[in-house]
């Protein structure tokens, strides 16, 4: 087990590693300089060599990579260009909308796939199933902006029960934080539930069809026990594979979500730092999705072991 | 799920409760489509950053009011010598920053200094280059000595670039801004507002509002659902003209349509063949149907122009009729210019809707001369870097914002590689000149001279389209300079 886990480490590192080489590659190649951007159209030749220095930009490319790396392995990101401020105080004012956010979207997402999946896959081909399966094919062709929309349509412009968007700040208390968050939660839910319950269910159906479920049977268990007690186990790990996958694109891909209802996270931190070429707010916003990704995929790896023993003994 | 639906019938009582309790409004959200990088004004060319804190936290010698004019501001008078080189200004007294320092002679000479300075980032610093001494003659009074007479001198001084500044606390004013207007800064929330509360102690009139909150909301979508679910209580530049209709029939809401400082042009490389050709020039203005144009991406939003000057001002002179729409015209000129099967050239389009929807009615209307365009989408650091500093473009369309900005054609430098002396000369005459009917007639014939040159395409007068709450007074109809003025805003029952 714990060679198994030193292993998926040194990969994780490595990983790591080669992203923060490509990322800040592409960055360096990206057209578009962040001085020339911030002064506009009257500046003077002068002045933005004058900013430029300001901001670092002026020293050799190996170099700023250097330097880039020494901060980021004492936890010191460096300053935004535009807001002046430093980035590690921006990421974490916007984790603290985009992780509960995440959080939020993946619990509701789990509440209702695994109930579902569990009791489509066990009255297979009966109503129950054919109405889940219906819905969750409507929940996974339906974009998620759309259904955001639409969503503020009903409860924001007609009924007026939220706010059409925004975000007031824990500060003003958890329950009106949460209020705001519910809305984008349930966009973002919904078509991550539809697919987990599928995933659960042909997960499920696929164990039900292995030989010790049939021996299971045979010991006495009713189809429901054999379910339970054996085959939803075993249909975990394609369920732990997704939820893994799920909830980094939920910090990450978040973007358009936090568009529609205009939340100050971090999907909207790095899309506007790319207009602004606020260079040094991507390369570490990126950074740090690129090992929460990793991360992440490691945890899910553990998490196969825990639930498959043929895996740990490796 | 049973416990959403209390929290959702919960929230729709309070909303009744607080429904009731409507009147007598003292604070207002303000929605803004872009969220100012910073919050110092001397130190940035991004208007939210004007948007946010010009007039209402920081304060000039002079300022602008809502026609445009120049008002005095912590300047309350100001005499200027016969030859025009010295402006002395006689300051306010009694007047204090936020941080309760005192305001006098002294910020007003450190401000202009740091402006003009050598290492100086201010986004217009070619405001200040005719400044050759300032000097504190006592604590209220203060005089400017320039190197050659300016006539623009006042009108430069009002520019959100040109606040006074206090040197206790100019390094923060990126992300605290200090400055002596009618509101305090109180927070800002990065991603989602700031917030402005007024300043108890402020030297002029009072203010009516208690709070303003700016809240950034870059999709027009959003922005829609924002006036819709009355979050938000106006937007002073609405991101979606095709919405506006809908908010006019709601009398909920008023829509506010004003003029902006913004001349949107077919910028054209005058230095690149075929481009550097007059008769090609020419051709191009004959082959543009500005109200086609203006109907068809601004949804008939904006005033056609026929020059590089803003129809609201006095000195506005209109040639529109100049090159009229005449594609039979155009294509005579083009096989005048030994161009009889017109010629392929790019188009390189920013992200506004003005530049990209008005360059794909463009591109239509240039191919039935015969003049094939490519389009190529760029983002504003792109269009910076090639168009605006390489100069590496053929066509391009934007809206040129700074007020009275006709002197970028005296620039042979500029991305329009535009070299005329004649023009040159004219704006000579015009910065030493200060008779306003002398000032005029330069004006106008400045207009002629790039108009009868046809340098860029001209196509129309930005409009500002403004959406706000029916029962709010006093937000600013036109655009003079970019700017929320929130000082005489005020809720009616």
């Amino acid at each position: 087990m714990l060679r198994y886990a030193l292993g998926r480490l040194t990969s994780l590192g490595l990983g790591l590693l080669a992203a923060s080489v490509v990322i800040f590659t592409m960055l360096e190649v990206v057209p578009g300089d962040p001085a020339s951007f911030m002064l506009g159209l009257n500046a003077q030749p002068d002045t933005v060599e004058a900013l430029r220095s300001q901001l670092g930009l002026d020293a050799p490319a190996p170099q700023r990579y250097v330097t880039w790396m020494l901060g980021l392995f004492q936890g010191e990101f460096g300053t935004s260009y535009t807001y002046r401020v430093p980035v590690s105080e921006l990421i974490y004012q916007r984790l603290w909308v985009s992780l509960p956010l995440a959080l939020y979207a993946l619990t509701l997402s789990t509440l209702i796939a695994l109930p579902a999946g569990v009791w489509a896959a066990s009255r297979r081909n009966s109503p129950a199933d054919f109405s889940v399966m219906g819905f969750t094919q409507l929940g996974i062709a339906v974009p998620n902006f759309w259904f955001a929309m639409l969503l503020v349509l009903l409860f924001s412009i007609t009924l007026r029960w939220f706010s059409a968007g925004g975000f007031p700040g824990w500060d003003q208390g958890v329950l009106k934080g949460l209020k705001a968050l519910t809305l984008p939660a349930v966009a973002l839910a919904l078509p991550q539930a539809s697919i987990l319950t599928r995933v659960l269910r042909s997960a499920l159906l696929d164990a039900m069809g292995e030989d010790y479920i049939r021996t299971a049977r045979a010991k006495g268990l009713s189809s429901r026990q054999a379910l339970w007690k054996h085959a939803l186990r075993n249909a975990m790990i394609p369920v732990l594979t997704i939820l893994g996958m799920q909830f980094s694109f939920l910090i990450a891909g978040a973007v358009i979500i936090e568009n529609v209802f205009y939340l100050p996270g971090l999907g909207r931190l790095v899309f506007q730092g790319i207009t602004q070429r606020d260079l040094i707010v991507v390369k570490s916003v990126s950074i740090l999705l690129v090992l929460a990704v990793i991360t992440v995929t490691f945890l899910v790896d553990l998490a196969y072991a825990w639930v498959d023993p043929r895996l740990r003994r490796r | 799920m049973k416990g959403l639906l209390k929290l959702m019938t919960a929230s729709a009582l309070l909303t009744l409760v607080w429904g009731g309790a409507h009147a007598a409004k003292r604070d207002i959200t303000l929605g803004m489509q872009l969220e100012p990088p910073n919050l110092d004004p001397t130190g940035g060319a991004a208007a939210a950053i004007d948007e946010v804190v010009y007039a209402n936290v920081m304060e000039g010698l002079t300022r602008f009011d809502a026609n445009g004019g120049v008002q005095p501001a912590l300047a309350e008078s100001w005499e200027i010598s016969g030859d025009g080189l010295n402006y002395t200004f006689k300051l306010r007294t009694g007047v204090k920053f936020h941080d309760g320092t005192p305001f006098d002679a002294e910020d007003v000479k450190f401000s202009l200094d740091r402006a003009r300075a050598a290492d100086s980032t201010n986004a217009q610093k070619a405001l200040f280059a005719g400044i050759s001494e300032v000097s504190v003659v006592n604590p209220g009074t203060v005089r400017v000595t320039l190197s050659k007479p300016n006539g623009g001198f006042l009108f430069n001084m009002a520019w959100g670039d040109a606040v006074i500044v206090a040197p206790e606390s100019a390094a923060n004013n990126a992300t605290n801004p200090v400055g002596t207007g009618p509101f305090v800064f109180k927070q800002w929330v990065k991603g989602d507002r700031v917030e402005i509360e007024r300043n108890a102690s402020y030297w002029g009139a009072p203010v009516k509002l208690d709070r303003v909150t700016f809240k950034f909301i870059s999709d027009p979508t959003a922005a829609f659902a924002s006036m819709m679910a009355e979050d938000v209580d106006a937007f002073s530049v609405f991101p979606a003209p095709e919405n506006l209709p809908q908010f006019e029939m709601d009398p909920r809401f008023q829509v506010i349509v004003g003029s902006t400082e913004g001349e949107t042009i077919l910028s054209t490389n005058n230095s690149r063949a075929p481009f550097s050709n007059l008769k090609v020039r020419q051709a191009i203005a004959h082959a543009i149907d500005r109200q086609a144009i203006i109907d068809g991406a601004m949804f008939g939003f904006g005033t056609p122009i026929g020059s590089h000057f803003a129809p609201h001002n006095p000195a506005y002179v209109d040639l529109t009729g100049r090159y009229a729409h005449d594609p039979a015209k155009a294509k005579q000129l083009l096989a005048d210019a030994g161009y009889p099967n017109g010629f392929k050239a790019s188009l390189k389009l920013p992200p506004p809707s003005y530049a990209r929807r008005g360059g794909e009615i463009i591109a239509a209307q240039l191919r039935q001369v015969g003049i094939d365009l490519e389009i190529s989408n760029v983002e504003w650091a792109q269009w910076i870097d090639q168009v605006f500093k390489r100069k590496d473009y053929d066509l391009t369309i934007v809206s040129h914002t700074e007020p009275m900005d006709i002197g970028i054609y005296a620039r042979d430098e500029y991305y329009f590689q535009y070299v005329n002396p004649e023009f040159k000369s004219v704006m000579a005459e015009l910065d030493a000149e200060s008779d306003p009917g002398q000032r005029t007639a330069l004006m106008q014939k400045a207009q002629r001279i790039i108009s009868d040159d046809a340098v860029n395409g001209f196509l129309f007068q930005l409009a500002k389209t403004g959406v706000a709450n029916a029962k709010i007074r006093g937000l600013w109809k036109n655009a003079p300079t970019q700017a929320n003025d929130m000082t005489g805003v005020y809720w009616v029952d």
